[in-house]
């Protein structure tokens, strides 16, 4: 496998301006010519497709929902970085980069970051002039706020709807260009397959999910921007259509997966309530600028909490513990998310946690709205609290949140290079299904920003560059008729076939169910060898079941949830083994990867600069073969390689 | 210890957009009051898998009250009880044990059902595409300081852009209008320094295709605000008819299209 990270030579800070001079241009008038397939439509995809389309190039762009715009970008909350420094508090893109490698616990691709860095404040120029509502101060500028993993106030927001505001920013730009005619969107279909045509993307193959029908779709080159895999867990932040089928098929087409046990658990969310949960609830981690977490000092004291005998507003100051403040008190409760995440887990280790599970910590705001008055709270995180109070029947602004780490992002995905272009030709990866800009660990309004950054300001080039050097006269070239098209429609069909005459006994839910509970154990907060080892064994028993016995009920024909759940858990389970490998192959911890056998006596991360800086990049072999591991080294000129240290 | 209830749902059926659809009856026990409506629906669908009859077809994604996705009719209410809740985030606990709960999809001519609970909602997209955006091409923006925006004006238009285009206003209409949800996106927009240039044109557009489309009329009832799950004010309408005014106007006297 080729893996040319194709880093342009010179200056990290001048890497990108150089290598956009250096690329082929298409002429405006040849731009028609083209067509480009866009899977998926949240930031980066939307951002994309909308960008491409202005730039004269004929795109289809397809999402699994009804509209463009309900892709799960929607769903970010608490806002998205950029190194304008408008608070005059000492940010610059140096600074949001250094922040970004190290808080990746320095697994990422510095050229990358760097890049990111540099075009985030393009962001939200372009944001603005969309008309997203951003806060404002009174002065009619725009208002920041700070967050995980930085000293600096660099967080841009839109009440606690950032996320859907920059969608629906995006989403009006394509929705502009859906009624110039320039994209042909596709609502409520599924990528299926990926086609390649000598080597090169050339095309997808998709499900109608309104009508059953198998579709074709070809074209110049394919961007996915088809979101994380965080439902491998079955719970997670993900909303419920969110899965890794086109990653995944792309991958067992012959793109490098890379770094999948890279996932990250996100330390507010609300705490599991019982068997028939569908889903977790994040808490923006903005809450933490105002919350303190904590959790009683004494086990005892957590118990009677538990049993209802105690309240938390009755637990005296001095059985608190303020865990974070204690242990990090440079940056306190805004310790970045795999710090915070694992901290809370240690706490209920010890017996400590509240919540009837055992399994929760508090989120305290007592102290700041005595400080800052209810309706300075109210203005900050109102819908917030609203949103907590409507699912648990709780106050906030009475008693403390209860609070759980979730699974939230992905870091992990399929390996790129510079340009975003995949280890297939002509297939290009952005947003959260890439690997490449937040290392082992994301910070905090940065997925926003990666989303964009890829949608608005690097596909956009990456993609006519490849355009232009494969030349005019290759354009359109390839049509559905080509007999790989007809190949892989044909593989689709039979799957979904066997599917349908399985007529096991138990639902594609509840072998997601089990799948999920494997991985969260063994491959969550903390992992292990012995425990990764089982956890494999497991998985593949589970999906030799899932073939025999599987039940999907309904027909091929028409709308089937049963069979695209079906086809999803099936990508989850070889996807799941996958990830696992990668944890068990990674021998030390970093960011949102702990490995027990590798941690300090404080219990602390414990990386492996000499033997792990590198980017594992795993490829297909065939079913049941042990995929074959690849290694990208990281090379860090600009950032030393230092222990993480928040305290 | 969790607390259930056992449930009888009386959930329409309608196979696909041509069929007659009608209601069937399921009794659904043990359902946790901690869980959300769609989790109570999760369990239905387990429970008719496990008898091999296909599970009641409903749309919902994120789950947590901001992508729009779900959209039920619960006791003849869209997205049922609550106030300012949409379906995924209505919780059991504001249910009671032996409770008939009546299931429907949106009702509404322009919103076909496609099957069971699930309806096509892309005249709401056709609507934006015909002019809800403000053109501004990927790198052409200047300084987001540049223009200043008052808290004030900034804060109206993200009231208006709370909007999550779920529909429910066209459900609770009598008059299955879309005035609503028409109003806020153009008002999100106009209301901002950076989408006056194109005001009259989108005002214009947007009405245009709403009509179209074959939504009513609006008469002022106001079910539309008592049913968003993000509570967008009837005010929006004002707006929007002052702006649909002023632009009718200036189009008569030189068009602005």
């Amino acid at each position: 496998m080729n893996l040319d990270s194709k880093i342009p030579e010179g200056p990290i800070a001048e890497k990108w301006s150089s290598h956009k001079f250096n690329m082929k241009l298409v002429n405006p008038a040849n731009r028609r010519k083209y067509t480009v397939i866009v899977v998926g439509s949240g930031l980066a995809g939307g951002a994309a497709a909308a960008s491409l389309a202005e730039q004269g190039y004929n795109v289809s762009c397809f999402c699994y929902q009804d509209s463009p715009r309900r892709a799960h970008s929607i769903a970010a909350q608490g806002g998205i970085n950029a190194a304008k420094n408008y608070q005059n508090d000492g940010d610059s893109v140096h600074r949001l980069f250094y922040d970004t490698v190290k808080g990746g616990d320095y697994r990422a691709r510095e050229a990358n970051v760097h890049r990111l860095a540099e075009v985030s404040v393009d962001i939200i120029d372009q944001c603005v002039a969309n008309g997203v509502p951003f806060a404002r101060e009174y002065g009619g500028l725009l208002a920041n706020r700070s967050f995980g993993g930085a000293q600096v106030s660099r967080t841009f927001y839109a009440r606690g709807q950032t996320g859907q505001q920059l969608l629906l920013g995006a989403y009006a730009a394509l929705s502009k260009q859906i009624g110039l005619g320039k994209i042909k969107m596709h609502n409520r279909h599924e990528m299926l397959d990926l086609v390649k045509v000598d080597g090169h993307a050339k095309g997808i193959i998709a499900r109608n999910m309104v009508t059953g029908e198998i579709t074709r779709h070809a074209a110049d080159c394919v961007v996915l921007a088809t979101g994380g895999y965080g439902n491998v867990f079955f719970l997670s932040t993900n909303a419920q259509g969110c899965n890794v089928t086109a990653t995944y098929r792309a991958h067992k087409r012959g793109a490098g997966f890379a770094n999948p046990c890279y996932t990250q658990i996100h330390p507010t969310c609300i705490p599991v309530h019982g068997e028939q949960q569908s889903k977790l609830t994040l808490m923006s981690e903005s809450l933490r600028n105002d919350g303190r977490v904590w959790a009683p000092k004494s086990a005892d004291t957590a118990k009677l909490i538990r049993e209802g005998q105690l309240q938390a507003n009755d637990v005296p100051e001095v059985e608190r513990d303020y865990y974070l403040e204690r242990k990090y008190p440079s940056f306190g409760n805004l310790a970045p998310r795999d710090i915070s995440s694992r901290s809370a887990k240690e706490v209920c280790d010890e017996g400590r946690g509240i919540a009837s599970t055992g399994l929760g910590v508090y989120l305290d705001f007592r102290d700041a709205i005595e400080r800052d008055g209810k309706q300075a709270i109210q203005e900050r995180y109102g819908n917030l609290f609203e949103m907590y109070n409507r699912i648990t029947a709780d106050d906030p602004y009475q008693v403390p949140m209860m609070i759980f780490p979730a699974v939230h992002y992905t870091m992990g995905g399929l390996w790129v290079d510079y340009n975003l272009q995949s280890s297939i030709p002509g297939m290009f990866v952005g947003g959260e299904a890439n690997f490449s800009d937040h290392g082992a660990n994301r910070l905090g309004a940065s997925a926003l920003m990666q989303g964009l950054a890829d949608g608005y300001f690097v596909l956009p080039y990456t993609v006519g560059n490849y355009l232009g050097e494969q030349g005019v006269a290759a354009a359109g070239q390839i049509t559905t008729d080509h007999k790989n098209f007809s190949e892989v429609e044909s593989e689709v069909k039979a799957r979904i076939d066997k599917f349908l005459t399985i007529n096991g006994t138990e639902s594609p839910r509840s072998f997601h169910k089990r799948l999920g509970h494997i991985i969260w154990e063994q491959c969550g907060m903390a992992r292990s060898k012995e425990g990764l080892e089982k956890a494999i064994r497991d998985v593949q028993a589970l999906r030799k079941e899932f073939w025999e016995n599987v039940r999907v009920v309904g027909d091929a024909d028409g709308p089937n949830p049963e069979l695209e759940r079906a086809g999803r858990v099936a990508d989850f389970l070889e996807f799941g083994e996958l990830m696992c490998r990668d944890a068990l192959m990674r021998e030390e911890s970093c960011g949102g990867h702990f490995r027990v056998e590798h941690q300090t006596e404080e219990g602390e991360a414990k990386r492996d600069d000499d033997a792990f800086a590198f980017v594992g990049v795993w490829e297909y072999i065939g079913d049941f073969v042990e995929p074959a591991l690849h290694k990208e080294s990281l090379i860090y000129d600009n950032v030393k390689l230092a222990t993480r240290s928040y305290k | 210890m969790e607390k259930t209830m056992n449930l009888i749902l009386k959930v329409w059926r309608q196979r696909r957009r041509d069929d007659v659809g009608q209601f069937h009856m399921y009794e659904l026990q043990n359902v946790s009051e901690d869980s959300s409506f769609l989790e109570m629906m999760d369990s239905l669908s387990e429970e008719l898998v496990s008898r091999g009859e296909e599970p009641v077809a409903f749309d919902h994604d994120c789950r947590e009250g901001i992508c729009g996705m779900c959209s039920m009719t619960i006791n003849g209410v869209p997205h049922g009880p609550e106030r300012a809740t949409t379906a995924c985030q209505l919780h059991m606990r504001h249910f009671n044990d032996g409770q008939i709960i009546t299931i429907e999809p949106w009702r509404a001519k322009p919103f076909p059902v496609i099957k069971d609970l699930v309806v096509d909602r892309s005249p709401f997209d056709r609507i934006i595409q015909s002019g809800g955006f403000i053109t501004a091409r990927t790198g052409s923006a200047v300084d987001a300081n540049e223009i200043p925006i008052s808290k004030q004006t900034a804060d109206f238009a993200m009231d208006a852009a709370a909007c999550i285009g779920c529909g429910a206003c066209v459900a609770a209409c009598p008059n299955a209008s879309a005035m609503l949800f028409t109003a806020a996106k153009v008002t999100h927009m106009n209301s901002l320094p950076q989408g006056k240039a194109e005001q009259d044109r989108r005002t214009l557009a947007m009405v245009t295709t709403m009509d179209r489309e074959g939504f009513g009329g609006c008469t002022n009832v106001g079910e539309c605000e008592a049913a968003c799950p993000k509570v967008i004010s009837l005010d929006m309408i004002a707006h929007l008819n002052r702006d649909y005014l002023s632009a009718q106007t200036k189009n008569f006297l030189k068009p602005v299209q």
